[in-house]
């Protein structure tokens, strides 16, 4: 007698192992520790911190560890961790302003006070793969040590925001920044939703969105006027307390487009700004979620919004990529009923069908 | 007749920022009485037929419609679902463009039929010759009543357009360029079709245009707009025959030079 | 399969740091909040704080959240999908509940006091206190009609259903019957219309004036809806064209039950077709049934 499959159990116990198995691979090649991945692997560690939205490295490297190195899967892990941690509250807003830079470029201004900063880049690389880093063990020169700027570096927006060039940004309300991981996103979202959406959106889907406003899908005519890179600090308000005490301090990337604006029956034409910020060095997520952000904003503009990029249910809706994963791969999961429902349906409609035929057949 | 005005329209203003799209209009319609509203590009025409339509909200000014439950109301007074009614029940509204008043997904019959499920028609068979008969009374070949309208050519489109607000019986159709983007025999089929309509439906009509041979099939009375305001107001015969304000009388010397 | 036998396959120990049931009491308490309003309003789809699950979207987060909500320490858990215990899926939520809360689970739909559904209802009457709760991917049901969740709650709003009725109207024009198997759309307490999950439409009468609670959830999107016990449920349709389940032209092969949903099992590659039970609690008890009678 036919028995259906059974063992369902049986079966993921023993994948279980397989994966760990295959995860640790050869056993003869060392194994990677957490420090090795945090300190070489860094921006992987980064775009998992920034998408599973933890900053904590040493768990992003856990994460990247145990997804043996699908970004995706360890934004997922991090996420899942994180969604059980308690919440004390929320931190001051971090001020980029008095950031530690360690790269800060514009490409509006040639010279801007505090000056360009390269920094860590892969810019002006030519890629060419380099078979020194083949070989373990070779010494790096050391680079020069950068002068450190002892006076904080005011961002090229508020440059430009003192002659009124460019919009202030202000809250909308005095409401509580919200929060996405703890309440439904409603349409239309405030910018705090839309912007907690994209900075935890995935980065390539971000790129391609930005990537096609480029091509004529909704062009704002961007400038990137400024991009920084260094380290803020995290400050908490305490209720016992009532002043802010500093927690610490996080690496971020911030980037800040500068687009044209014609103006409308309320706003004289100036400069909008479309704002990416993420966790660790992310350039092109923060370039990307900046052109995004100033997509998004053509309704709130009176422009037209007819590209994908400016849609926003669709870009906000689709920017997930632990969602976008999770659903996509549930194609996986069995679906025989339906199936079998569907093919009931077919085959009484193919019926119904070839007797229709006949009948025509005969009449003839 | 009712004594009542079917619409009653009173100081309507739309401002678009500073653009003045359309100012101070007012006018009475009447049941069955089909109005024409002319003027050249940007005289604010669809505009005017938005607000009266509920779709676009004035920014100052009364339009009153006479609801069969209570009488006058402001339409913008109204709760949504009240005016969504509207809109879906005693109204109708034929688009410029049919992508907007169509779904080109769905089949013709669909399209046609849409109003009466809307409203709890559940017997297939009995929607399907309602809407059959409404397809020959816009004379589509009722063979054709499965197959998407997006397979129409643009004049089809229109009759569908028509069939598919008619069928809910409404008293008031808002007609935006019904002939517009259609060659010159087309049109003069179609505006045929929509007077004999209106006249065995009875229903009241606003039709915008800027083609004074429509108005002159179709309209009992006349509008003349220019810079969003209505410059003349009168029954169509008199304003094409002895028109008195400066712009009506270029409107309707240059048509007569053609 | 009992919670010591789930634990065993999952590692035996102890998940230290998590509370019973995986969600923090706020949580629970948040989604409770949203189940008594959904239970309030029936077929309303309530949105609610998803929160994110060590369990992939798309496989049941939305399921495995209410169930988490409502569970309690002498609660009896049955978990399916497809209509078995024993698909992967069910086991691993199964395993889960096991491992986070310690509770009792079963395989009898009789024995079970609250059963996490993918895709089937079970064909054993439920009964009253029993609760069903359903994993949802798109609780949206015009969604497939009108993308836009703006447009979509205001239609649900005014009730403004014309265009379902319409898309059931396509399908007799073009296939001469409405052609949906499954996810078929049904109105609930003459009010709202509801995605019933991508249960087959032989499933949608067994919705109607059930005894039992009814509760769905969707992780992904976000929304929790429910049909308290005893509600009208009506699958749509058209006077002329009635609603019609699926027939099948045979009986399970494994206990020659006419009634239930039937799997088609493909045997070998010359067309070779048997059918069986989706509900393998059913036929287990089915032919444990034939087998007393054949032996009495
Ligand atoms: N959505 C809008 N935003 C801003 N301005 C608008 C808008 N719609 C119309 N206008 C302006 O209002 C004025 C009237 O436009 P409207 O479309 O009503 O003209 P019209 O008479 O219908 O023209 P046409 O014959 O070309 O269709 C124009 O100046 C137009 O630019
Ligand atoms: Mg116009």
């Amino acid at each position: 007698m036919y028995v259906a499959v059974k063992g369902g159990e049986r079966a993921i116990e023993n994948a279980h192992r397989l994966l760990a198995e295959e995860r640790r691979g050869d056993p003869a090649v060392p194994e990677l520790t957490l420090a090795q991945i945090d300190q070489q692997l860094a921006h992987a560690v980064d775009r998992v911190m920034t998408e599973g939205s933890l900053y904590d490295r040493e768990l992003a490297a856990l994460a990247v560890k145990q997804a043996r190195g699908d970004l995706i899967e360890a934004i997922f892990l991090l996420r899942a961790y994180r969604t059980t941690l308690p919440r004390f509250g929320a931190s001051e807003p971090v001020d980029t302003g008095e950031m530690v830079v360690r790269r800060r470029i514009s490409a509006t201004f040639k010279d801007i006070p505090g000056g360009q900063v390269l920094g860590p880049t892969f810019d002006y690389t030519h890629r060419l793969l380099d078979f020194t880093l083949a070989a373990e063990g070779a010494p790096v020169a050391a680079a020069e040590e950068a002068e450190q700027s002892v006076a904080a570096m005011p961002r090229v927006t508020d440059i430009l925001g003192r002659d009124g060039l460019f919009e202030a940004e202000t809250a909308e309300d005095d409401a509580p920044v919200g929060d996405v991981t703890r309440d439904p996103l409603e349409f239309p979202a405030d910018r705090d939703l839309r912007l907690q959406v994209l900075a935890r959106g995935d980065e390539g889907f971000l790129l391609a969105l930005g990537y096609s406003t480029q091509r004529g899908y909704g062009n704002n005519h961007p400038f990137a006027g400024e991009i920084r890179l260094g380290e803020v600090d995290v400050e908490f308000v305490p209720e016992e307390l009532g002043f802010p005490v500093e927690l610490g301090e996080v690496t971020v990337t911030e980037c800040q487009m500068v687009n044209q604006f014609k103006g409308s029956a309320t706003m004289p034409p100036q400069f909008t700004r479309g704002y990416g910020l993420t966790f660790g060095h992310c350039e092109r997520k923060a370039m990307s979620m900046a052109l995004v952000d100033r997509a998004l904003r053509a309704r709130e503009l009176g422009e037209e919004a007819a590209a994908p990029a400016q849609d926003e249910e669709f870009v906000l809706a689709h920017a997930d990529n632990v969602q976008a994963t999770g659903f996509v791969e549930h194609l996986k999961l069995p679906h025989y009923v339906d199936f079998q429902a569907e093919l009931v349906m077919v085959r009484a409609m193919r019926d119904a069908a070839e007797q229709d035929n006949s009948r025509k057949v005969a009449a003839e | 007749m009712t004594e009542r005005p079917i619409l009653r329209v009173r100081g309507l203003t739309r401002l678009y920022g500073r653009t003045v799209a359309c100012r101070n209009v007012s006018f009475d319609l009447w049941p069955g009485e089909v109005l024409g509203v002319v003027g050249e590009s940007g005289a604010g025409k669809t505009t005017l037929l938005k607000c009266l339509s509920a779709q676009v909200e004035p920014t100052d000014g009364t339009i009153e419609y006479d609801t069969r439950a209570d009488g006058l109301v402001d339409v913008f007074a109204l709760s949504e679902p009240a005016r969504r009614m509207l809109l879906r029940t005693d109204w109708g509204i034929v688009h410029q463009n049919p992508r907007d008043g169509l779904h080109m997904g769905v089949s013709a019959g669909g399209n046609v039929g849409e109003r009466l499920m809307a409203v709890g028609a559940r017997h297939y068979g009995n929607i399907r010759s309602e809407v059959l008969d409404w397809l020959d009374r816009v004379e589509i070949d009722t063979g054709r009543i499965d197959d998407r309208p997006d397979t129409f050519s643009g004049g089809m489109q229109q009759r569908v357009q028509i069939a598919r607000n008619l069928i809910s019986r409404p008293r008031l159709l808002f007609l935006d360029e019904p002939t517009g983007g259609l060659d010159v025999s087309v049109q003069a089929r179609l505006l045929d079709l929509l007077r004999q309509l209106v006249a065995s439906t009875g229903v009241a009509a606003i039709v915008v245009t800027h083609d004074l041979g429509v108005v002159r099939l179709l309209a009992h009375r006349l509008m003349v707009m220019r810079g969003g305001e209505v410059v003349e107001h009168g029954l169509t015969d008199q304003v094409l025959d002895d028109p008195q304000h400066a712009y009506s009388q270029l409107l309707v010397s240059s048509i007569l030079q053609v | 399969m009992t919670s010591d036998e789930t634990t065993a396959a999952f590692g035996a120990e102890h998940v230290a740091g998590y509370n019973f049931a995986y969600l923090d009491e706020q949580t629970k308490r948040m989604i409770r909040r949203a189940i008594l309003k959904a239970i309030a309003i029936p077929g309303y789809q309530v949105p609610f704080g998803s929160r994110e699950m060590p369990l992939p979207y798309g496989w049941g987060t939305g399921g495995i959240q209410v169930t988490a909500s409502v569970i309690g320490p002498d609660d009896v858990l049955k978990v399916i999908d497809q209509g078995a215990d024993d698909t992967t899926n069910a086991v691993s939520i199964r395993a889960f509940f096991a491992k986070t809360t310690g509770v009792a689970t079963t395989e009898r739909t009789a024995e079970a006091t609250l059963i996490q559904t993918r895709h089937r209802i079970p064909e054993t009457p439920l009964r009253e206190g029993q609760v069903l709760i359903y994993q949802v991917p798109i609780p949206e049901p015009l969604r497939w009609l009108e993308p836009r969740e703006s447009e979509t709650r205001k239609m649900h709003a005014l009730a403004e259903y014309g265009v379902m009725q319409v898309s059931l109207y396509e399908d007799i024009a073009r296939y001469g019957r409405i052609a949906k198997a499954y996810n078929y759309p049904v109105r609930v307490h003459a009010r709202y219309i509801t995605s019933p999950s991508p249960i087959p439409k032989f499933d949608n009468p067994k919705m109607d004036r059930n005894p039992a609670i009814q509760l769905f959830g969707a992780g992904r999107e976000r929304r929790i809806y429910a049909i308290p016990p005893y509600t009208a449920v009506e699958s749509l349709d058209f006077d002329d064209y009635p609603f019609t389940v699926e027939q099948w032209p045979e009986s399970c092969a494994l206990c020659g039950a006419t009634d239930s949903f039937l799997d088609e099992i493909v045997t070998n590659d010359k067309g070779g077709r048997m059918f069986i039970c989706s509900d393998t609690d059913y036929c287990a008890g089915r032919r444990a049934e034939n087998g007393e009678e054949t032996a009495a």
